[in-house]
């Protein structure tokens, strides 16, 4: 109990005297702000991209490619393909209607608001069955496009990132025009990063008459996939890839993953170098206070009270520098648009930043673990020191 | 160096606070080093493009295919010296994981593309066997791959006449690139490929114009993209430089960000290596006082302050740069999307040496400066 009671007194006696060596405490507080603004904005931008892309998987969705593609941009259907997957077992119905989608995913290169050169921004040819596979689409603004013109309607994510694409806006495509009738918004998928127009019109403009790059298909139930992948791989001089949307969408992923080691590797290597700006200072501080440490000791506070206390004093600032960085983090980052090619698929993809609470949390190990090592040494040699000689250096 | 022995003394004074300062220095320098070389990766290819070269590619989308005719009527324009075209590949080799650039190109690319220095005989042989490859010397090496040997690849775009996709191409010959540009590269013979593959034969992905005169770069790009105006193919062409530039533009806001953050982390680290310096030159007040009425001016007392800092940060850098040299080989191959691989490169070292310099003055400047305004007796008195 006295234990207790002699840590909280010392440290509320230095937490006191903060204030009068701010100096040292802010080299602290900064250091370690610092180390945790960094890892928590890559590692949100990492998260953000990540969870955009994998956001837009169902787990009762399937997406068909060509066997040996793994992008959409590289996969290729004939029609035929398509119709055989029309009639394959475990896909739903409604109103006796297969809900299977032939769809054209190509690339069309438009200028970014305030660029000078273009960007790739993926073109989605899509079939009325592709609305009903995909509930989540809701139109907020304009209209929908009509089946057989040459109108199209823009996700918001690319909507927000690109110039000419008002509603009304015709965008050249090569000796004509498409206009734009309408924003979509998909609940922050990739999606929202795509323009869509009718399949056989959008077939006419990418030279792609009787193919699609992929073929998108709504089962009954998850459990009905193994139904529709054994009869595809089964089927006879029928060479097709059968995979969940989520595995599809975790397979696009990947560069956001390098962007999320690239986040923890400059995080740490950060942490180091706040470790000895920390151990500098707590060293500097510990010896400036030796007298007081000594005092301490020769009124009958025990060695490990001081250290303990020392520790609180320590993992106080680190929490301090940890939730500074992380609010900078989130006040500079999160909801920031930007959008980058993503992955594998040559395409823009939009997403927003996330500090999610799981990156925050990995911020703050970083800060309390910078506070433990710099303020366990330092607290260390303060707790051991021969009280006369503490005393002396008066 | 006559006062060696007085900053020596500084620096030896608390051994444990050198070591932690140099220590954090050189944790701002390793982030540097990282930084820039990732910065590299965003205009790797960049530098080594080639100022009388165009690129024309379809203005719908650097994707979509034109028609190969477009080589003669480009070709007779004022101008231009030479064309030859490429098609992206794509496929696999065995495992997904094993990326690399496949191109199909006709022979007479390597004469638009001199800097590509091939193996003797390679070309020769590419010319001769239809399913010729030529491999950019890194990437022989990467595989293990020896001319002769028969290099199996998995088309995913592109499937043969057939419905088979499983493509097999010689090694002919290798390449390394004169301007020790990118040797990851593999080129394979255009005949073959447009005569096996099942669709799009007669198309191709883009064209490279050799131009005489690059000063007139922008004419002729005006001029073929006049030719083709208005038709269903209409083309884009720009110099080879804008062309790569756009890919690392489109990389470009993550690029930013990242340099940005490293930047701020740099400066951070930095700020608080400043803060310890003043901290020791404040502890030493004495020290100097003694040191000034012996003697010393108060100019020798700044430099002696300078001295030191420079020498922590000179030290401190290095070791940064030789950690980030030494972790190097973890990174390489990884590719950050289209930015190109991650390189190292003496410019990293010259530019960690500059900044060492700069952030020691900047850093040092003002302990420096109040130790030489530093008044004897109010120094002595600080005991």
């Amino acid at each position: 109990m006295s234990f207790i009671r002699q840590v909280l007194s010392i440290t509320r006696m230095n937490l006191q005297s903060v204030i009068e060596r701010s100096g040292a405490s802010i080299v602290i507080i900064v250091g370690i702000a610092g180390s945790v603004a960094v890892m928590v904005s890559l590692l949100a931008m990492g998260e953000g991209l990540s969870s955009t892309i994998s956001n837009t998987g169902q787990e009762d969705r399937v997406i068909i490619l060509r066997d040996g593609s793994n992008s959409e941009l590289s996969s290729g259907l004939g029609m035929q393909e398509v119709d055989i997957i029309l009639n394959s077992p475990g896909v739903k119905e409604e109103n006796g209607d297969p809900l299977v989608a032939g769809e054209i995913y190509a690339i069309i290169d438009l200028k970014k608001k305030g660029a000078e050169s273009t960007s790739n921004l993926p073109f989605r040819g899509v079939q009325p069955s592709s609305f009903r596979i995909r509930p989540e689409l809701e139109i907020i603004d304009g209209r929908n496009f009509n089946t057989g013109t040459a109108e199209v309607i823009i996700g918001k994510g690319a909507y927000d990132q690109y110039d000419g694409v008002e509603i009304g806006d015709q965008i050249k495509v090569r000796d004509g025009f498409v206009t734009v009738v309408g924003i979509f918004s998909t609940g922050g998928d990739v999606h929202e990063s795509e323009i869509w127009g009718d399949l056989p019109i959008t077939q006419n403009i990418f030279r792609r008459e009787g193919s699609v790059s992929s073929a998108i298909v709504r089962l009954e139930s998850k459990d009905t996939f193994d139904d529709l992948g054994i009869y595809i791989e089964n089927y006879p001089s029928l060479e097709l890839r059968v995979l969940t949307e989520l595995d599809f969408f975790d397979s696009q992923a990947s560069g956001s993953e390098l962007i999320k080691i690239f986040g923890q590797v400059v995080g740490y290597i950060m942490a180091v170098g706040a470790i000895f700006a920390a151990l500098n200072t707590m060293y500097s501080a510990v010896s400036t206070r030796l007298v007081e440490i000594g005092t301490l000791r020769a009124l009958g506070f025990k060695g490990s009270t001081v250290l303990v206390s020392l520790m609180i004093e320590a993992m106080i600032l680190a929490t301090i520098g940890g939730l500074l960085g992380a609010s900078i983090a989130y006040v500079l980052f999160n909801g920031y648009t930007v959008s980058t090619l993503a992955g594998g698929s040559f395409t823009q993809t939009a997403f927003a930043f996330a500090v999610t609470g799981d990156v925050v949390q990995q911020g703050m190990s970083l800060a309390l673990t910078v506070g433990l090592i710099g303020g366990v040494f330092p607290a260390f040699n303060a707790a051991r020191r021969d009280i006369t000689q503490a005393l002396r250096s008066i | 160096m006559k006062y060696w022995t007085i900053v020596k003394a500084a620096l030896t004074r608390k051994k444990i606070r050198t070591f932690m300062t140099v220590a954090s220095i050189a944790t701002a320098f390793l982030l540097f080093s990282l930084g820039r070389s990732v910065a590299v990766a965003f205009t790797s290819e960049v530098d080594y493009a080639g100022k009388d070269r165009l690129i024309v590619s379809s203005k719908l989308s650097f994707t979509q295919a034109m028609p190969m005719a477009y080589a003669n009527r480009i070709e007779a324009l004022e101008g231009v010296n030479q064309v030859a075209w490429r098609q992206w590949f794509g496929g696999t080799y065995i495992d997904r994981s094993n990326f690399f650039p496949k191109w199909p190109v006709p022979e007479s690319y390597f004469d638009v593309f001199p800097e590509y220095i091939i193996s003797e005989g390679g070309r020769e042989a590419f010319s001769q066997n239809v399913q010729g490859m030529i491999a950019g010397a890194d990437l022989a090496e990467k595989y293990g791959w020896k001319i002769g040997d028969r290099i199996p690849i998995i088309g995913d775009i592109w499937v043969k006449s057939d419905n088979s996709n499983n493509w097999e191409f010689d090694l002919v010959g290798t390449f390394t690139h004169a301007n020790g540009g990118e040797q990851d590269e593999a080129y394979i013979n255009w005949k073959y490929f447009d005569e096996a593959r099942a669709f799009e034969k007669g198309l191709v992905g883009q064209f490279a114009v050799k131009i005489r005169d690059p000063s007139q770069a922008e004419a002729i790009a005006k001029d073929i993209d006049a030719l083709f105006a208005n038709s269903p193919d209409e083309t884009k062409t720009s110099t080879e430089e804008a062309f790569s530039r756009m890919f690392a533009e489109q990389v470009g806001d993550i690029g930013f960000i990242i340099n940005s953050v490293l930047a701020a982390s740099f400066f951070t680290i930095l700020l608080l290596t400043g803060n310890t310096m003043s901290q020791a030159v404040r502890e030493r007040t004495n020290e100097l006082g003694v040191l000034k009425s012996i003697g010393y001016s108060d100019k020798l007392i700044m430099i002696f302050v300078l001295m030191e800092s420079i020498y922590l940060c000179l030290i401190g850098a290095l070791i940064g740069v030789l950690v980030a040299y030494s972790i190097f080989p973890l990174f390489s191959g990884v590719a950050l999307g289209f930015a190109g691989q991650i390189e190292f490169s003496f410019s990293i070292v010259l530019s960690a040496i500059v900044l060492a310099l700069l952030t020691a003055t900047i850093s040092g400047l003002l302990p420096a400066y109040s130790a030489m305004r530093l008044n004897v007796v109010d120094a002595l008195r600080k005991n």
